[in-house]
């Protein structure tokens, strides 16, 4: 088994989106990435099954994305938060309400823990 | 002649844009942050630049997984802004200059052997545009030309702290040859300590933050050596983008005239900005 280099998981709680992370995730992102695009928005909001179809993802990745389970799809899937983040923009959940998730809070108990609650990020 | 007449460290968080859009700036959860770029802005316009290399990273706007560069800096008349998914924010397009930027290619590549991709059609991405509007003026449009680089830091291995040091030095020394005037601000984006994925969601570090802006200030070599692993557990995993601070620093002297220091960490990220310019630039 090849080295990767730069990094371990040895922080608790962290999944370094390593190359062998991307490559496992790499349509789930494909997906994600595609929603930077107003049409595509919208085809997913009508008819998320459909659309996520014509990306090839499995039967577990829409399941886990329409669960909303950013936990499962970042620390078993190989998504990248910053191409995750994007579904938000159909679905209205933001980051706060995704790290919530992660974190096994509702986005009541991880805003009780900020210095400074901001909307935008919710 | 080129020169550099400032850098600029600042961080990119897209909550900013966002309540810069909506106008949040007296408010009083963003008041802090919004008045820490006020001296920033107004110090850049006194030193009448002219043109910003921004060193930032995309986040999924124009670049995917699919092809990533390391490294990647524009050379177009201008750069769109880019649909991150939630619309277009309401900016002229960014200015650019196509001869800074080919003679930039020419010297970085060419001279110091840094092999860059260049990009003639870039679609900016939240990495440069949180912190551009915050550091010049932009209505009716833009006051300088700006010179995107992007950095892959999202997808491992991404390049060592030592290298964008070394582009800093490369950006130096190419500025140094334009032949026409350019009056030039190099900002480093990004951080500064966050992290946005697993159960640490949410980890902040001031005190690293704090001992980071010491040390981009005043003792930057000692960040160089620092592998990434120990940027990600001090500052979270996400903040391993501080060491495109080192692209900015690299291009200045060893020691600097410190102009003006900004730190507020209000929710996921500590925001930082720091200003300052070549020692000898001020005793000239």
């Amino acid at each position: 088994m090849s080295k990767e280099t730069g990094h371990s998981d040895h922080i608790p709680g962290t999944f370094v989106f390593t190359g062998k992370r991307s490559a496992k995730g790499l349509k789930l992102n494909k997906f994600a990435y595609s929603l930077a695009k107003a049409e595509n928005r919208e085809a997913f909001g009508k008819d998320p099954v459909a659309y996520m179809d014509t990306f090839g993802l499995s039967d577990w990745e829409k399941q886990k994305i329409i669960e909303k389970d950013v936990k499962a799809l970042v620390e078993e899937g190989g998504g990248s938060i910053y191409m995750l983040i994007k579904i938000g923009a159909v679905t209205g959940d933001g980051l706060a309400s995704m790290g919530a998730q992660q974190r096994g809070e509702t986005l009541e108990e991880f805003m009780a823990t900020r210095n400074v609650p901001l909307k935008q990020n919710t | 002649m080129g020169k550099i007449v400032a850098g600029v460290g600042s961080s990119h968080v897209p909550s900013i844009g966002s309540a810069f859009d909506q106008k949040a700036q007296e408010s009083p959860e963003w008041k802090p942050l919004f008045d820490g770029y006020k001296p920033a802005k107004a110090w850049l316009k006194e030193k009448e630049v002219t043109h910003a290399i921004v060193i930032y990273n995309d986040h999924g706007t124009d670049f995917f997984f699919d092809k990533c560069p390391t490294f990647a800096m524009g050379a177009a008349e201008e750069y769109p802004i880019g649909d991150e998914g939630w619309g277009i924010r309401d900016l002229p397009t960014v200015k650019g200059d196509l001869d800074f930027s080919w003679h930039l290619a020419n010297s970085i590549i060419g001279e110091s052997e840094f092999d860059l991709t260049i990009c003639q059609e870039m679609v900016m991405d939240h990495g440069l545009l949180v912190p551009l509007p915050l550091l010049f003026d932009f209505e009716p449009d833009w006051g300088v030309k700006t010179v995107p680089l992007h950095v892959n830091v999202l997808q491992h291995p991404l390049p060592t702290p030592n290298r964008l040091w070394q582009l800093g030095q490369a950006i130096r020394k190419a500025v140094e040859s334009y032949p026409e005037d350019a009056r030039v601000a190099v900002i480093g984006t990004g951080g500064l300590s966050h992290q946005l994925h697993g159960n640490r969601f949410g980890h902040m570090n001031e005190n690293w933050d704090q001992e980071f802006l010491d040390m981009i200030e005043d003792d930057p070599k000692k960040l160089i050596d620092i592998p990434h692993d120990v940027w990600m557990e001090r500052g979270g995993a996400e903040s391993v983008e501080m060491i495109m601070w080192l692209g900015m620093r690299g291009a200045l002297t060893q020691d600097v005239n410190k102009v003006h220091r900004s730190y507020y960490m209000p929710m996921l990220t500590g925001m930082g900005i720091t200003v300052m310019e070549d020692k000898v630039a001020s005793a000239a």
